[in-house]
């Protein structure tokens, strides 16, 4: 059967999954729509949560980035690894003691102020949204390269998916199918990786061979992380293990960067309600364990993949007849990912780190896509490839909703404009929210802002410059005022956007020199979390403590005792 | 908790980023040893901290007489009142 045979296939079958899991695990109440009646075992939220997490970024992107990165491919494999621990250890479990249904609500609660909550609200909706575009934009690029069909269609498809489950069966139907899309991502990720390990090492650990020596090709008998390092020097390029050699990120800059996103992470909302669904604070602990591990799979499989990956393109295409080049090449290229500019006309591909003579450039998206084609492996785990695309896509996306439909429904209509809210009709508007965020994601997905790559980097830079400071001084830190708390949130978000919009808009070809302390518009969250810290924390010391009732609250849920839920 | 946090920056932010040319010097069988904490050892001691503070708070909660109705690993549905 041809690839695009087994995609229709798999697709097909996991697709048919996921709608069989929303029909299954539909909720009629408020508490099952938001929080999964609470009822989820620290296992399953583990791998919901690491599915919900594995954005089509970690899936589609990461290795390929890391693969022309090297080393400082680490900001994104450390960074997006590391706020678990955070989450872990201060966050999870108290916000899990505390119950409720949305971050923004414990906000409002433990802020005492409404205003605190609609900041955090609108902090919640625009982080949500910016996510959300790029995940129904990987929809489509699958679709398109996989299944033929036009990106609007693909994007279609996934929009109509996404809206069956996540809006008949919010966070219960969510949750199910993402462990399903866990199990299909994580095998569709590990067996194009264990077969290319296999073949290029002979070890089937993916984690061991990116550290062995190479059984085949050119460079067979010779280490792979020492043959890429020689490659890259023989080409012009950086060395790929070397850490602060030309052209790479400046430590300051990769400290920063890592620091914003293992914050940003400990602060997205979607994370974060995760834990909103197990039974106690206990089992918030574990799920963030068991989450950990699952992300771990894929994040230590990732780095391997990226240098075996490097190695294969470098290997088949450097120095090579165009007219010989692989069929794989041949089907990216028609989708312009991989473009090929024989400057010198002599028909054979020359690759490069001279701008002037290279002759190659592939687009970062594709390494992980066309990976097991590449390693000529069998059509059906392509296929399989393109399914787990498709799985990481739509997971993180439905849980991005269902937080987006919970800010408008829970946070919005029914504690600012209509507090008695009788229940059915709440549900229902989280529903319409839900379903109207899903198309509002569809058309982002469509008609892609230029700028999506850009602005997933401020989602990251503007939970970690909002959301964490405020939760954990909200938990630690009793005498944190209401002014306080807004006062940092503003300053926080403030700072952060005006940098971002200066250095990607304004002023956008400026270099280390120009900026801040050295620190990239990526990294500049680290700094929006500081002051945030600073701003709360000198003045709530000049503003009246908080009432006694929020001071005993957050005894209450610093102490190791049974869940405050109603 | 503070010692599992001393942990994590150590091990991320020193080990991984800061100290990471000198301790490239220094070899884990093909890796550079900088370079592999930033790639791998690093994940793997996330996961160890996050498991031994999962195990570490369920001791001090049954030491408080804490109900504790999730055992590691075991599925368990929910113990508290409807809403």
């Amino acid at each position: 059967m041809s690839i695009q045979g087994w995609t229709y296939l798999l697709v097909g079958i996991t697709f048919a999954v996921y709608i069989g899991i929303a029909i299954w695990s539909r909720v009629g109440t408020t508490s099952g729509f938001y929080v999964a009646g609470r009822g989820i075992p620290p296992l399953a939220n583990g791998m919901a949560t690491a599915a919900d997490w594995m954005s089509a970024a970690s899936f589609i992107s990461m290795a390929g980035l890391i693969s022309f990165m090297g080393y400082t491919g680490t900001i994104y494999l450390m960074g997006w690894t590391g706020g678990y621990v955070l989450l872990a250890l201060l966050l999870a479990p108290y916000l899990r003691k505390y119950g409720r249904y949305t971050i923004p609500e414990f906000v409002g609660d433990r802020y005492y102020s409404q205003t605190a909550r609609v900041i955090a609200v609108f902090c919640a909706i625009f982080v949500s949204f910016t996510y959300v575009a790029g995940q129904m934009r990987g929809v489509g690029v699958v679709f398109s390269r996989f299944l033929e069909v036009d990106v609007t269609v693909g994007v279609l498809i996934g929009v109509g998916i996404v809206f069956f489950y996540a809006v008949v069966g919010g966070m219960r139907g969510i949750t199910y199918t993402q462990v399903a899309q866990f199990c299909v991502l994580i095998v569709a990720y590990l067996i194009p990786a264990i077969a290319i390990s296999w073949k290029m090492t002979g070890w089937a650990i993916p984690q061991i061979g990116f550290g062995s020596t190479l059984i085949e090709g050119q460079y067979a008998g010779l280490a792979l992380l020492e043959t890429l390092d020689t490659i890259h020097r023989d080409l012009g390029l950086p060395e790929y293990t070397g850490a602060w050699v030309g052209g790479k990120k400046s430590m300051v800059d990769v400290l920063a960067i890592t620091m914003a996103l293992m914050v940003g992470t400990a602060g997205l909302p979607h994370v974060l309600i995760r834990f909103y669904t197990v039974p106690n604070a206990s089992a918030a602990r574990w799920s963030a364990m068991w989450a950990l591990i699952f992300i771990g799979l894929l994040y230590t499989t990732a780095p391997a993949v990226s240098a075996f990956a490097r190695v294969n393109m470098i290997e088949t295409l450097h120095e090579k007849s165009y007219t010989d080049a692989p069929q794989w090449f041949k089907s990216w290229e028609g989708t312009g990912l991989i473009v090929f500019n024989d400057r010198n006309g002599d028909g054979v591909i020359q690759y490069s780190g001279n701008p002037d003579t290279n002759e190659l450039t592939v687009d970062r998206d594709i390494m992980v896509l066309a990976n097991p084609e590449i390693a000529k492996l069998p059509a059906w785990v392509v296929a399989l490839v393109a399914a787990g695309g498709l799985a990481a896509a739509l997971s993180t996306a439905a849980g991005l909703l269902l937080v987006i439909s919970a800010s408008v429904s829970h946070d919005l209509l029914k504690s600012v404009m209509w507090k008695d809210m009788p229940q059915n009709i709440e549900l229902r508007m989280a529903r319409i929210a839900a379903a109207f965020a899903v198309v509002v994601a569809g058309i982002l997905g469509i008609y892609p802002p230029g700028f999506v790559a850009q602005v997933v980097a401020f989602a990251f830079g503007l939970a970690a410059a909002s959301f964490f400071p405020i939760l954990l001084l909200g938990i630690f830190d009793k005498r944190t005022s209401k002014e306080g708390a807004i006062a940092g949130m503003l300053i926080g978000i403030g700072f952060t956007t005006a940098y971002i919009i200066w250095f990607r808009f304004v002023d956008p070809t400026a270099t280390a020199d120009r900026w801040l302390f050295g620190i990239s518009p990526e990294g500049i969250g680290t700094i929006g979390m500081v002051l945030n810290f600073i701003v709360a924390i000198t003045v709530s010391r000049f503003t009246p403590p908080p009432p006694l009732v929020v001071q005993i609250m957050i005894e209450d849920i610093r102490s190791p005792s049974g869940n405050r839920d109603s | 908790m503070v010692g599992l946090l001393a942990v994590w920056f150590v091990v991320s932010y020193l080990l991984g980023i800061v100290f990471v040319e000198p301790l490239n010097h220094f070899h884990l069988g093909g890796f550079p040893l900088g370079f592999w904490f930033a790639q791998q050892g690093s994940i793997y001691v996330f996961i160890i901290l996050t498991l031994v503070y999962a195990v570490a708070m369920d001791r001090i909660d049954r030491r408080h007489g804490v109900e504790s109705d999730s055992a590691p690993g075991h599925s368990h549905r929910s113990s508290e009142t409807p809403e």
